[in-house]
């Protein structure tokens, strides 16, 4: 039957032998009589043929595989390492193609060369090439589920590490930098294409998997105080402080400055003690919450015609740049430059050293992040026989469900490295097996399943199974309890509706949400949902005969209604702010929202 | 006393069903005072399972099927690898039925079959008559003749012949469904083209798939047709509904048979009928992903769904556009609509409910909020209640 073909999805026209067609079509693009950027697709279930030529689709390199046979030599190979050929001369005799996702589905692709059959169209360049740049990272990936390679690469992406080799010339926000990074002792090629020693983001450590007094359920991980002395997870966290002397209409324009102590909004004397004579803070001073950092005045905000003429109106307002609650740190550079417009801008670094605490999470290679549960004194850790104690104790309850078995076999391999002085290559589907793993433990003159006597540390008993204990290679995530710890009884609330403000930089309330407040329905406990819900409640007097809001004098101590006069019956009602706010509003627009008032009893 | 008399000294305290129940159960001969004991630990049990007065089974309904949902897959399921049916189910279906939707993704019946055809007699010929037939799949090979601008079509004769149509039949039901084309008959070839000539390939290629999907015999909208042995008899599972034409098929058990249209079953069967179509679907949903709510939550909505004698799903549209609060619509969709609306008609709003005690922060009038005290207040005795209250707030 024939079939329609659609190029870049519009109909063009039909052939009569949809499967001779699209094979003439490969042939030709590979003979670069076709663009190489065309794929095409035949539907076998829907009998159509779709070619495509448009950008915008993801495609992967193949080998062309003919009569069983890859079109890629021996020859070719020694011509590419000689120079003699290149990656674009290989795609252009049409012996390596691109493949897109539709073109693929009629593809019979091989994993390697021995398992070429004559049905094969294409053969893997090398396995890696089915894994991202991130993903190869991960050793041994091939023995674990995918779901968990595609966690495992979106943590090494958070990873603290060498970001940048010139970070201190640079003014970034918001980042970190490993103290003493580590090249991981099990590695993959990857590690060695990307050269992933000149900037690692980890740390090779030893890792028991037990558990220990509970503390690290859930995920969480247990580390050795020893091990934070000696550097390990430690990092520096470095943040801007910026300021600019910005020009207002009318030749205002704010001032770095020391602040005089009449302008409008003045700290105290104590908070500008670490200004400089500029204005701006010395580098090496220890600044904590509520420093000023950079001292600046502003014009003020609003000029109406009369301030010309007033004495109050030459007073500045202070805008200065200080730590926020909770901040910390130590000044690291003074940078003071200008802008495009022309303007003096003033960046502040500061550099805060941060070791490891309660609550920091961490994270292998494989998915497995957690979060540090406690830290022990090393006098208190369990010890192997030969008086090894580990930097850290992972629980093995996170193995059996999600099935990390890449987790166990890097320790495994992770051991062997470290007892033989050597690296171990963990790259996907190439690598040295777990048996071999096994032997040359053995031979190191350990178990060789990696299992070791272990005694407790508290008490110095024998633990009655045997631990297993090997080396790992550890990475410590940006997400750290020192930036997101935040709790509030009472603070600052917003100007409009008179509730908390929101979020950690504005020292904001936690919200009640709407699922919250339904559990409180749910119970029937109704008079604690009021309670919780009157943070913004107001008492306001109310005509009884137009409903609307209305005055009560305190002076007098009278009150009146703005409509109905002196005479008019005003009760007081107590209902929350942001319902007072709402009737403005329904005001405004021209809704008259009339209250009608009854006794509640 | 007999049982029967008992049983009348406690009507006031069970409901007729029960008593009937236990007018059936309770053993014929059994002596007074057990009698009394077993009615007696009845009562108790039926007190037990009462709802607590002023308790929030609206909220708590809405939590015991919002909280599992959240558990719930998005995934389509398959029928048991028998076949390629796709049916929506989890959290899809779910929102599909408590919104109210009219047009499902995957419309679904069970047909049930009477005595003989149930053992499997002519089941293939029964579920081809019910099937839905299209111009193409009686047709060998469709044809864009490029050089007369049309369409040429040759039939498939054998099919034609298993199915009993004609040629002429077929014409007649193509110049029935598509307007603007001549139809010419050529051997075996039907050559279609359009009245107003044209030469733009496009226009061709549409026509082509439109006449794709013409309709030529057995009961509309059923697009797929499956018959599938149950517990020992033919059902015959069909994606496309039409509930209607397929109960007046003689042999078709009516009684049995369902679809998954809560909208369809509202139209032929009743209320009642779609109220109950809800809660079963509903409930099969939530067994299937292996979610345990108690039906009673279910038939809470579903009844919400129908008081009105037709069902509403729960948007703003449905049963929220009856709320007698204007505060209490405001707040779920649309406020602007809902305020002008209220301001234009000078709706008054008594804050009888929950969410408008919430937003003026008054006591909701559930659980330990819906009690009052009930005092008489006498001007004068109690008296200066209200100028107390007054001076306190000041």
């Amino acid at each position: 039957m024939s079939a329609d073909v659609f190029l870049n999805g519009k109909f063009i026209g039909q052939v009569d032998n949809p499967k001779e067609f699209i094979e003439k079509i490969k042939e030709e693009r590979r003979k670069a009589e076709l663009p190489s950027e065309l794929n095409v697709f035949y539907d076998e279930r829907i009998n159509e043929i779709h070619m495509e030529s448009s950008r915008g689709r993801l495609r992967r390199p193949l080998i062309v595989v003919k009569d069983g046979k890859p079109l890629l030599t021996q020859k070719h190979i020694e011509m590419i390492e000689n120079n003699e050929l290149t990656w674009s001369d290989l795609i252009k005799q049409g012996i390596i193609e691109y493949l897109d996702a539709a073109e693929e589905e009629n593809a019979l692709i091989a994993f390697s060369k021995e398992e070429l059959t004559p049905e094969h169209t294409h053969l893997e360049i090398d396995p890696i090439t089915m894994l991202s740049l991130v993903t190869a990272l991960v050793p041994y990936a091939n023995h674990t589920q995918s779901a968990r390679l595609n966690i495992g690469s979106k943590n090494q992406k958070q990873a603290l590490g060498l970001y940048i080799a010139n970070y201190p010339l640079r003014i970034d926000m918001d980042v970190n930098v490993l103290h003493y990074p580590q090249k991981p002792i099990v590695k993959t090629i990857a590690h060695d294409l990307i050269n992933y020693d000149k900037h690692p983001s980890g740390q090779n450590v030893v890792v028991a998997v037990m558990s220990y007094k509970g503390y690290n359920m859930e995920d969480a991980i247990i580390i050795n105080r020893r091990s934070l002395d000696f550097g390990f997870g430690r990092s520096t966290y470095f943040r801007p402080a910026v300021s600019e002397e910005l020009r207002y209409p009318g030749g205002l324009r704010d001032e770095i400055c020391v602040p005089d102590k009449d302008v409008r909004g003045y700290r105290s004397e104590h908070d500008y003690r670490y200004l400089e004579n500029d204005g701006i803070i010395f580098p090496g001073a220890n600044v904590s919450e509520g420093d000023v950092v950079i001292g600046k005045t502003s014009p003020p905000r609003f000029l109406n015609g009369l301030d010309k003429f007033s004495l109050t109106s030459g007073v500045k307002r202070e805008s200065s740049v200080a730590l926020k609650h909770g901040e910390k740190g130590i000044v690291d550079a003074v940078v003071i430059t200008e802008t495009q417009e022309g303007n003096k801008l003033v960046q502040v670094k500061i550099r805060d050293t941060r070791v490891p605490e309660l609550g920091d999470k961490f994270t292998s290679r494989h998915g497995q992040k957690g979060v540090v549960g406690l830290i022990v004194d090393p006098a208190d850790m369990p010890f192997t026989a030969s008086g090894i104690i580990p930097d850290l104790i992972f629980s093995p309850h996170s193995i059996p469900s999600r099935m990390t078995v890449a987790h166990l076999i890097e320790l495994l391999g992770g051991k062997v490295g470290a007892l033989a002085g050597r690296y171990v290559d963990g790259t996907a589907f190439s690598v040295e097996t777990e048996e071999d793993l096994r032997k040359e433990l053995l031979s190191l003159g350990f178990r060789d399943n990696g299992t070791e006597t272990m005694y407790n540390g508290e008490t110095g008993e024998m633990y009655k199974v045997k631990i297993f204990v090997g080396n790992m290679y550890y990475l410590r995530l940006k997400h750290m309890v020192a930036n997101k710890i935040h709790a509030r009884a009472r603070g600052p609330i917003q100007l409009l509706t008179r509730q908390p403000t929101e979020g950690r930089a504005n020292e904001g309330g936690l919200r009640l949400g709407e699922m919250e407040k339904d559990t409180f329905v749910a119970h029937g406990t109704s008079l604690l949902l009021q309670e919780r819900f009157n943070a913004d409640s107001v008492v306001l007097p109310i005509c009884e005969n137009c409903g609307m809001l209305a005055i009560y004098d305190h002076y007098k101590n009278k009150t009146f209604c703005p409509v109905c006069g002196d005479k008019a019956k005003i009760n007081f009602i107590e209902v929350s702010y942001a319902f007072k706010l709402l009737m403005d509003e329904l005001k405004s627009m021209g809704v008259y929202p009339k209250l009608i008032l009854k006794t509640k009893y | 006393m007999t049982v029967e008399q008992i049983l009348k000294e406690y009507s006031k305290l069970l409901p007729k069903r029960i008593i009937e129940d236990l007018k059936e159960n309770l053993p014929k001969k059994i002596s007074d005072k057990k009698a009394k004991e077993i009615i007696e630990e009845v009562v108790a049990e039926y007190k037990e399972m009462q709802i607590t007065p002023a308790e929030g089974i609206g909220i708590i309904t809405a939590e015991s099927i919002g909280e599992p949902g959240t558990q719930m897959t998005l995934n389509t399921f398959h029928f048991a690898g028998v076949s390629e049916m796709n049916v929506t189910t989890g959290l899809p279906r779910i929102i599909e039925i408590f919104d109210g939707r009219k047009d499902l993704a995957t419309p679904m019946m069970n047909i049930y079959l009477k005595k003989p055809y149930k053992e499997g007699k002519d089941i293939e010929k029964i579920a081809r008559k019910l099937k839905e037939t299209l111009l193409e799949e009686l047709a060998k090979e469709f044809y864009i003749n490029i050089a007369d601008m049309s369409v040429e079509i040759q039939l498939d004769q054998k099919v034609l012949e298993d199915i009993g149509i004609s040629n002429s039949k077929v014409i007649s039901a193509i110049k029935k469904s598509v307007k603007g084309i001549k139809v010419k008959e050529n051997n075996d070839l039907i050559i279609i083209s359009k009245k107003q000539e044209t030469d733009n390939l496009n226009e061709i290629y549409a026509l082509k798939e439109k006449l794709k999907k013409v309709f030529v015999a057995g009961v509309k909208r059923i697009k797929y047709v499956l018959p599938v042995k149950k517990d020992g008899e033919y059902v015959i599972l069909t994606s496309g509904t039409n509930l209607k034409d397929v109960l007046e098929l003689d042999f078709v058990d009516a009684s049995r048979t369902t679809s998954n249209d809560i909208f369809e079953i509202e139209k032929v069967l009743g209320i009642e009928a779609a109220r109950e179509a809800i809660v079963q679907e509903v409930y099969k949903v939530m067994q299937e992903q292996g979610l345990n709510v108690n039906i009673r939550h279910i038939m809470l909505v579903a009844d919400a769904m129908c008081v009105l004698g037709k069902v509403e799903g729960i948007t703003r549209y449905g049963i929220i556009k009856e709320k007698a609060s204007v505060l209490a619509r405001a707040s779920f969709e649309t406020p602007m609509k809902q305020i002008m609306q209220a301001s234009l008609m000078g709706e008054v709003d008594r804050l009888k409910s929950v969410v408008e005690n919430v937003m003026v922060n008054q006591p909701v009038p559930v659980g330990t909020g819906l009690p009052g005290l009930a005092v008489k207040v006498i001007k004068g005795k109690i008296g200066g209640y209200e100028e107390n209250k007054k001076e306190k707030k000041k």
